[in-house]
């Protein structure tokens, strides 16, 4: 049967013909090119588009920054050394660094103390941040404000010791208590926080040396971008915690505690931040006690704390809506109380959903931190639209210091939201 | 509901306060009350000591004392001897017009955007994502102070279009560009009522001709549909529709005699024709790249929020790809879309107040800047800024309710 065929067909062919590359139109980038740039004649048009609009946006700012000049003294030796090229004059940042970076009052041969805050920051920030690191790290965490504090500012080191104090007393006292009733040990640590606190009053003042260590910086001479980074940290921070008690409040069943909850948040989202920020200037002063003088700083914080709490309890509480209501019931048959089921079931997962949208309140806080410049403190953008732009030398280099501006809140607040992608993925455990 | 403990029995003790979920909720709210009653007794306490140490007193009455300060741009009459209220109506007046371009042109840059980032051009899909990462991440401070440079630092003055050979040339010769604003052609009525001066009435009238012009398309489309359900022929109403539109307004604007009014050098400056100054051009501008950003982000979340089944079942229907768009995908994606758009409008109105940075005549630069510092009245001025954004903020977030409430699924 096999040879039946051998005399009608004249060749049949024994091993297949090895699989030949495809043609050129339909592998490599020429068919990546095809299907995702010139789709159709009306998409290679829009990819002409986009190309020309690209060359004409490289094409005008590649040629300035790759000529521009570093080294000159002023922006008319900038020009003598351009000679009529386009170029940028970086110059004016090599010249103005430590003015944009902590303002222009901080004492010079002090640049090292805020220097080595930053630096510890980032020791401080890793293990809340990646918890794989070894959990010993959260001490530097818990003692990084102290320390930063007495690094920034200077001045008698008892009073971060006597601050540090009251939180250690507070923390004894509730650690005593808390398996009696969450209530409390909650009270009983503030009680005993407050205590020492009011001691410390007393005592700081007589502890004081006549020549502190690191010499004492007062606020108003903070300034440039370490401004924005203080405020942006310290603001989301003290936020955070604020936030969650909002949230909670909001959602509970006692009226009056939801009221006053629904009415300072729902006050605070309806202005603008600028407003408050008047406040923090020209108003607050007149609440506290006439004998009183509140730093400008610490005003500013606190309405800044105030404004990021609001917009974070509604991130929250979208979190807390979102949960099953069956957690609660679980928790609830499980007989735990309130301060357990929210500690150990309810805000763990809450946190975790409304993860993004904490990150992106407090990417846009650190961004409104730019606007203590409009109630004339130096930050970066008030350091180059006052003191660097009036100086005779540097009157017109605008594209620099703002780009330069642009650059540093780009890398800050694009690594954060990267950040929180990373982290999302990271604490997807519901694999559906 | 069943009982969390027992009925205790046995007399009343102080523990059962806060112990006993009876007592507990109420423990709270009266210990509640009580801080917030002594903070704000200690704050007014304060206030009022601070306020007779000071020799002041609450009052609004320099609202009615002349300002005594000129105002570069006003949608209402004003001079330096008008009061103080008057100066903040004009800045009320210009947040409002700030904020109402600036939504608008935020939509259109955050709808072409958000789409685009979803178009298969891989170009243009990579140039819509910088564009919002770069924009979303850099301060809206930052942006406007850049725009407002561009528009003095780097605009040509007016004297570079003087001359035979100037520097600089109009657009179309209608459009000025200019360090000091752009002019662009004014529209005026010469046979309005009040004269060529006109009067507030003849736009009204035009407004007024164009929202019947708007029920009456609506009118005639409902007929459409009914007649569609009736016999199932949809009636052509595009021809009347566009009948509606122009045949009234075209008509009422050549009875009032539309002219414009193109602006022109004279002596050191343009004159004649509508200025629109630089503050107003750099808050307006960016304010709308800024939200934009955002709005396109929103755009592409409620397009993708549109399950990729509703499309396939369309596309089944035998539907073509922009009746797709336009009956099913649109309809449900603007259900996602818009409760987040009207919080960027809101985030508008609220960044509008921006405009003390650059020097545009908002009610934070009137009420909040130059009244406050010339009057010295921080309170009452900063407590009415915060009752006006207040306010405005409580209309939109109503508004949004009631879209809200007009567009959620019906469901059991």
């Amino acid at each position: 049967m096999s040879d039946t065929h051998a005399e009608s067909v004249a060749f049949v062919r024994e091993t297949a013909i090895p699989a030949s590359e495809p043609p050129a139109t339909a592998a490599g980038p020429i068919k990546w090119m095809r299907e995702n740039l010139f789709a159709t004649p009306a998409n290679a048009a829009l990819t002409i588009a986009a190309a020309y609009v690209i060359y004409l946006i490289l094409a005008s700012t590649l040629p300035w920054i790759l000529n521009g000049v570093w080294n000159a003294d002023s922006l008319t030796e900038c020009r003598e050394i351009l000679q009529g090229t386009s170029g940028a004059c970086f110059a004016v940042l090599v010249e103005r660094w430590p003015q944009l970076l902590f303002g222009f009052k901080y004492p010079q041969e002090e640049y090292w103390r805020p220097l080595t805050a930053f630096i510890l920051m980032f020791v401080a920030l890793a293990p809340v941040l990646f918890f794989d690191l070894p959990r010993k790290l959260l001490i530097v965490t818990a003692l990084f404000p102290f320390v930063a504090y007495w690094l920034i500012w200077g001045g008698t080191i008892w009073t971060p010791i006597m601050a540090l104090l009251g939180f250690v007393a507070g923390y004894l006292v509730y650690s005593r208590f808390v398996t009696r009733s969450f209530a409390l040990g909650f009270f009983g640590g503030v009680a005993a926080a407050v205590v020492v606190w009011l001691i410390a009053g007393f005592i700081v003042p007589m502890l004081a040396p006549e020549t502190p260590l690191l010499e004492a910086v007062p606020s108003r001479d903070l300034g440039g971008y370490m401004l924005n980074m203080m405020l942006g940290l310290t603001c989301v921070s003290l936020s955070i915690p604020l936030g969650i008690a909002l949230a909670l409040g909001r959602q509970s069943s006692m009226p009056l505690i939801k009221y006053i909850c629904v009415v300072f948040i729902e006050f605070i989202r309806g202005v603008p931040l600028i407003t408050l920020l008047f406040v923090a200037s020209v108003m607050l002063a007149y609440f506290f006690p006439p004998e009183a003088t509140v730093d400008l700083f610490l005003r500013v914080v606190i309405m800044i704390t105030m404004f990021s709490s609001a917009y974070i309890a509604e991130v929250i509480r979208g979190g807390l809506a979102a949960l099953p209501k069956g957690q609660y019931e679980a928790a609830d048959s499980l007989g735990l109380d309130y301060a357990q089921a929210m500690r150990l079931i309810i805000l763990p997962q809450a946190l975790k959903i409304s993860i993004p949208g904490i990150v992106n309140i407090a990417v846009g806080l650190f961004k409104d931190t730019t606007l203590v410049s409009v109630i004339s403190m130096f930050d970066i953008v008030g350091m180059i639209r006052g003191p660097i732009l009036a100086s005779t030398e540097w009157n017109g280099v605008y594209w620099e210091l703002l780009g330069f501006a642009c650059v540093v809140f780009f890398v800050v607040c694009y690594s954060i939201s990267q950040y929180s992608q990373w982290l999302e993925r990271r604490l997807a455990t519901d694999h559906r | 509901m069943s009982t969390l403990s027992d009925p205790q029995q046995g007399s009343f003790r102080l523990s059962m306060l806060l112990n006993d979920t009876r007592y507990r909720s109420a423990t709270l709210q009266v210990i509640a009350a009580i801080i917030l009653a002594a903070c704000l007794f200690y704050l007014y306490s304060n206030l009022a000591e601070n306020l007779r140490e000071a020799g002041l007193n609450i009052a609004f009455d320099f609202l009615g004392a002349p300002a005594g300060y000129d105002i570069n741009q006003t949608l209402i009459d004003y001079n330096s001897q008008s009061s103080n209220l008057r100066a903040a109506m004009v800045g009320i007046l210009n947040t409002l017009l700030v904020a109402f371009l600036a939504c608008i042109t935020a939509t259109v840059f955050g709808v072409i955007a958000g789409v685009l980032r979803l178009s298969n051009n891989w170009l243009v899909r990579k140039l819509m994502a910088v564009y919002v990462e770069i924009f979303r991440n850099i301060p809206v401070l930052i942006w406007i102070i850049i725009i407002f440079t561009i528009m003095t630092a780097v605009m040509p003055a007016p004297s570079a279009f003087r001359g035979d050979d100037p520097d600089s040339t109009m657009l179309f010769d209608l459009f000025a560009f200019t360090n000091r604003g752009v002019y662009i052609p004014g529209p005026y009525f010469t046979r309005g009522i009040g004269g060529e001066d006109g009067s507030w009435i003849n736009w009204l009238l035009v407004i007024a001709t164009m929202v019947a012009a708007l029920f009456g398309t609506r009118a005639v489309t409902a007929r459409a549909e009914a007649k569609q359900a009736a016999t199932g022929v949809r009636p052509n109403t595009l021809w009347i529709n566009l009948a509606i539109w122009f045949v009234p307004i075209i008509i009422l604007l050549t009875i009032l005699g539309l002219a414009w009014d193109i602006p022109a050098l004279s002596g050191f400056n343009f004159g004649g024709g509508l200025k629109i100054g630089g503050p107003l051009i750099a808050l307006w501008f960016a304010l709308s790249i800024y939200t934009g950003a955002f709005i396109a982000e929103n755009v592409r979340a409620g397009i993708l929020a549109v399950s990729k089944g509703q499309t396939e079942a369309a596309s089944a229907l035998g539907l073509r790809p922009r009746r797709v768009m336009s009956l099913v995908v649109l309809p449900q994606a603007l259900r996602v879309i818009i409760p987040p758009l009207i919080s960027q409008y809101l985030n508008i109105t609220k960044n509008s107040s921006l405009a003390i940075a650059v020097g545009y005549a908002d009610i934070t630069a009137t009420l909040g800047g130059i009244t406050l510092n010339q009057t010295g009245r921080a309170i009452e001025c900063v407590l009415l800024l915060m009752a006006f954004y207040l306010i405005i903020s409580l209309l939109i977030s109503a508004g949004m309710n009631v879209y809200n409430n007009a567009v959620k699924l019906k469901e059991r």
